[in-house]
């Protein structure tokens, strides 16, 4: 055997190793700096209210070595595989091999999810995960519109979640009104809540527009937890009524849907029509979302993101235009809200905090903004990986905020960085995002 | 000046704190023609137009439109998408703004926007699927395949506006503004960055366009262009008008040439007596 | 008339807070145009720091107040700028060719690595601390029993912030890297053409904002005795609404910014409900940017097109 002359090789990659020890060693000391006080001492405040300390520099040290080794591999695995970039990284080939698979994939998992109650109607915590999946692939698909068609960043989106689910708790509490009623109006309401903010805020800038809405979902959450006469407070609302199918009650008694049927009772039949009822939604919100974007009001949407100026010189309403996506989207998320809280049966102010809204918004990057296959694959990765992390509880944000953040640098046009245009006279073809601007205004 | 004037510029006064970018300006632009509006750079050129065409509130002066059945718009008092909409002025820009992730047709498709609203209901007509919105629908492409075709892309309209060649990307960006069927188009230097042989091609479609009643406010550098095509030429610089008259006339005048050679009027008219 | 009085230099107090952390949004705003998201998290980190600090250096032994003071001060300021550093460096730096969105993300994931890397390091609980500095002047006592009193902690509070202020603004104005914060907040490009280190300037950006912040997170601890790992949050919006109210990019915005904000806050807990005092803020955020989007002291812009 001849040996492919090991010394060059060794030799060019010698000034590489001390590089990558001398790199990684100042990511170790940084490292030491940082968490020293932060990890090295752990305070607390003892039994008699006084605040007590220990240390903890085994911990401390094995941060440290994890950083050091992590900062060798991050760059051993950098210089296997050259400068980061997404064409590195997913080839033009295999992309254009996605794409045809890309056509195939949205039916299969169409028809997948039509069978899932069957597949699996023993287990209920995969039709519970299911059930979770798909309310977030229907708000992913609503706040779709807004940052992904529109370019508006939206950071309160889950302001109009929550307009959604107290709506139809307290309508059907306090009214009695059914669920059938109260989801129309749940909509309504959040998409008159959504033109009320939008109104005087939508000719902000994008990222003052992100910190507005903001606040404006902080303001919704903080009047939900200071208004207790209506809300319950912090407590909430509960013995939210469970929706009927179509005003036939899915309980045990003699005029409930299974005795109506002839079939035995079972809990698992509202499990089952309550999947079926949010695929229905959110299979509306994609439908819906498709049409309007073959629609003048959809294309306006989509050239707002590219370019604000050119649109108004075009002679493009561009404050009712934002409006109308606006509401659109929150409509959508009153939608689900008024679903979220039937199925829960009980609301509260925590289910609606910042973090919800930025998991939406994080669906939406990663799905690539605009796509909506894109969406309902990274809502299916996103709760699916949350799942996984379900031991952990307590880390769980720690790994969401670095997947956010390794997300933006590795894939910042999300998973399907395409746009597939709405006329075509020939033959669509796909364009790649890299080409679309996105909101100046 | 007489004649049938679509535009009437009066008075026209834009400041920007204590930058006066256009000082008292007044000029007409006739109907069916071509009017160029030259100047220096930093003459106030664009403020213009950005004033006529609603992204400026002007600080003082009037504009006035006038459209063919007689009716009279004050462009001053409409502010940015209605001057395209209801006054219908349309323009394009310096540097182009196209929607460059979106194809040429879509581009055009963008451009209809308010006839397709209208012939989609508001959108609830459309989202049903109406046939008289797929009629109308119909008809947009239709008519942003006519415009693709004269300016020579129908090969190119479903590829994205931002892979196009510069200059493709410049006539594109006039048929979208002419697929808002206005009656005044305003171009911001529409020769900036093409060739010899794409300037003429250039020429000959706004000849086209004038040909078929719509008028023309161009702001131009490029003289041979200007030249070729204008029917009326207004000279600005530091913000007032400072000459204007056929294109013959302008390529005369002394104050024209001082103004471009940055010499003062003594000196140019020296000059150039000493040159002929 | 007292209790207004009372109410007045509480607000103030609190709105120096509030303008130290401002500061940090404004001049990050002002070089690479993006909200910082996370910073509201590293005047948190600042805190606990502060009282990780304070608290190793009571165990060993030492009791002169002003030395304890004096040596929180400068490792809580320098460990915070760290954090700065390697945010920047970590999460942002990346992006800077991005599209325009993606660095706002990014720093929505990095506030939440922050807040719950702290939540797991230090636990969830609110940590108290007994009151360091004790003791203050009576500046008038009313007829009804009413006294107005001004604390040792709020003078330091608001002796610290002035000179901060001032060392800050001389840097700014007077230095070299002032000079070359400057010249990137007009032009990137042009400054490194001309010989500006724009990586080693923005970093220093990021650097002295968690400074600071980290000041700021020591005088929330001295004032109010306490440091939770939530409180980054509030905090940080309510000091953004401040930088925004002051004129975003503008330093003597931030602060002036921070005061009203402080202000009415705390007069909006005295007069009306305590209850309402963030939805308060909040709606003022929303009312300024409405009605106000250039701040008091910002410079207009003019649209280009």
């Amino acid at each position: 055997m001849t040996a492919p002359a090991p010394g060059p090789v060794q030799a060019s990659r010698l000034p590489g190793v001390a590089f990558i020890f001398k790199k990684a060693l100042i990511s170790a000391l940084v490292a030491l700096v940082l968490f020293s006080l932060m990890i090295g001492i752990r305070t607390e405040a003892g039994p008699t209210g006084q605040l007590i300390y220990w240390t903890r520099f085994g911990d401390l040290a094995a941060m440290v070595a994890t950083v050091f080794g992590g900062s060798i591999v991050v760059e051993l695995l950098r210089q296997w595989w050259g400068p980061v970039g997404t064409v590195r990284i997913v080839p033009p080939s295999v992309q254009s091999t996605l794409a045809v698979a890309r056509r195939a994939i949205a039916p299969i998992l169409l028809i997948f999810t039509f069978l899932v109650p069957v597949i699996f109607y023993d287990q209920r915590y995969i039709l519970d995960l299911g059930i979770l999946v798909l309310t977030y692939v229907m708000l992913g698909w609503g706040l779709n519109v807004v940052v992904g068609l529109a370019g508006l960043l939206d950071l309160g989106y889950v302001a109009f979640y929550a307009v959604g689910a107290y709506s139809y708790a307290l309508l059907s509490t306090n009214f009695g009104l059914s669920f059938w009623v109260c989801l129309p109006l749940a909509g309504i309401l959040a998409a008159f809540w959504g033109v009320l903010l939008g109104f005087p805020v939508l000719r902000l800038r994008g990222d003052y527009l992100a910190i507005v809405t903001l606040a404006f979902g902080e303001i919704i959450r903080l009047v939900i937890i200071n208004w207790q006469s209506l809300t319950g407070g912090p407590n909430g609302v509960s013995g939210i009524p469970r929706p009927s199918f179509f005003g036939i009650p899915l309980t045990p008694g003699d005029d409930g849907l299974a005795a109506k049927l002839g079939i035995e009772f079972s809990t698992t039949h509202r499990i089952v029509f309550l999947f079926y009822l949010i695929l229905a939604l959110a299979l509306l919100t994609n439908w819906v979302t498709i049409r309007l974007r073959r629609l003048p009001i959809g294309r306006a949407w989509e050239a707002l993101r590219e370019d604000e100026v050119a649109c108004r010189a075009l002679g493009i309403n561009t404050t009712t235009t934002k409006l109308t996506a606006f509401a659109t989207g929150a409509m959508f998320g009153g939608f689900a809200g008024a679903f979220f809280a039937t199925r829960q049966g009980f609301i509260s102010p925590e289910s609606f905090t910042f973090q919800e809204s930025a998991l939406v918004l994080a669906i939406v990057v990663l799905g690539g903004m605009g796509s909506q296959l894109g969406v309902a694959l990274a809502a299916l990765t996103m709760i699916g990986g949350f799942e996984l992390f379900r031991g952990f509880d307590q880390y769980r944000m720690l790994v969401f905020g670095l997947a956010m953040v390794l997300l933006m640098i590795w894939r910042p046009r999300g998973l399907i960085g395409h746009r597939a245009p709405t006329v075509f006279l020939r033959h669509s073809q796909a364009i790649s995002s890299e080409l679309a601007r996105e909101g100046r205004g | 000046m007489s004649g049938d004037h679509i535009l009437s510029v009066d008075h026209l006064t834009m400041r920007f704190g204590g930058v006066v970018a256009v000082n008292d300006l007044s000029f007409e632009a006739e109907r069916r023609k071509i009017t160029a509006l030259i100047g220096p750079n930093g003459a106030g050129k664009t403020t213009v137009f950005n004033c006529i065409t609603g992204f400026y509130k002007p600080t003082s002066g009037a504009m006035r439109l006038t459209h063919d059945d007689g009716r009279n718009i004050q462009l001053e008092r409409l502010n940015d998408f209605r001057i395209s909409k209801q006054a219908k002025v349309a323009r394009t820009f310096q540097n182009i703004r196209l929607f460059p992730g979106m194809t040429a047709l879509e581009n055009l498709m963008v451009a209809q926007h308010n006839t397709l609203m209208r012939a989609s209901g508001l959108t609830f007509l459309g989202l049903i699927g109406a046939p008289s919105w797929r009629v109308a629908e119909k008809r947009a492409i239709d008519q942003a395949t006519r415009w693709l075709e004269r300016i020579g892309l129908l090969a190119r309209a479903d590829d994205a506006a931002g892979n196009l060649p510069y200059g493709d990307q410049r006539r594109l960006e006039i048929a979208r503004a002419m697929c808002t069927e206005p009656a005044l188009l305003c171009l911001d230097e529409p020769a900036a960055g093409l060739n010899t042989r794409e300037s003429a091609a250039l020429s000959e479609l706004l000849l086209s366009i004038r040909a078929e009643g719509t008028s023309i406010l161009l702001i131009e550098h490029d003289m041979s262009v200007v030249m070729e095509i204008s029917d009326h030429i207004v000279v600005m610089d530091y913000g007032v008008r400072i000459a204007e008259g056929a294109p013959q006339d302008i390529r005369d005048d002394p104050k024209v040439i001082a103004a471009y050679l940055g010499a003062d009027e003594q000196e140019a008219i020296a000059v150039m007596e000493s040159g002929t | 008339m007292d209790y207004f009085a009372q109410q007045l230099i509480n607000g103030i107090v609190l709105g120096s807070i509030y303008g130290l952390i401002a500061i940090g949004y404004t001049m990050v705003y002002g070089i690479v145009g993006m909200i910082n998201f996370a910073h509201g998290d590293i005047f948190m980190i600042g805190g606990f720091i502060a009282l990780i600090s304070f608290l190793i250096l009571v165990s060993i032994g030492l009791t002169v107040v002003p030395v304890i003071l004096l040596i929180v001060l400068l490792v809580s300021m320098a460990i915070t700028a760290l954090y700065g550093w390697t945010v920047e460096r970590i999460a942002y730096r990346p992006l800077r060719h991005s599209f325009r969105l993606a660095p706002m993300l990014s720093a929505i994931g990095m506030s939440f690595v922050l807040t719950n890397y702290s939540q797991i390091a230090q636990g969830a609980r609110v940590k108290p601390v007994p009151p360091i500095i004790t003791g203050g002047y009576t500046l008038h006592e009313g007829s009804e029993g009413f006294v107005v009193r001004l604390s040792n902690v709020q003078i330091i509070v608001v002796i610290t912030t002035v000179v901060l202020l001032a060392i800050f603004t001389w840097l700014v104005s007077r230095t070299r890297l002032g000079r070359d914060m400057r010249a990137c907040e007009q032009d990137q490009t042009m400054a490194a053409l001309l010989g500006v280190d724009v990586d080693r300037t923005i970093s220093m950006t990021f650097v002295i904002g968690a400074a600071l912040a980290a000041v700021a997170g020591m005088m929330y601890l001295l004032y109010y005795g306490l440091v939770d790992f939530f409180m980054g949050f509030v905090a940080g919006i309510k000091a953004f609404t401040a930088a925004v109210l002051g004129g975003i990019g503008s330093l003597p915005g931030a602060m002036l910014g921070g005061l009203l904000i402080g202000l009415i806050e705390t007069l909006w807990s005295a007069y009306f409900s305590v209850e309402y005092k963030d939805v308060a803020a909040f709606s003022i955020l929303i009312v300024v940017l409405i009605f106000l989007p250039t701040g008091l002291l910002g410079r207009p812009e003019v649209e280009k097109v």
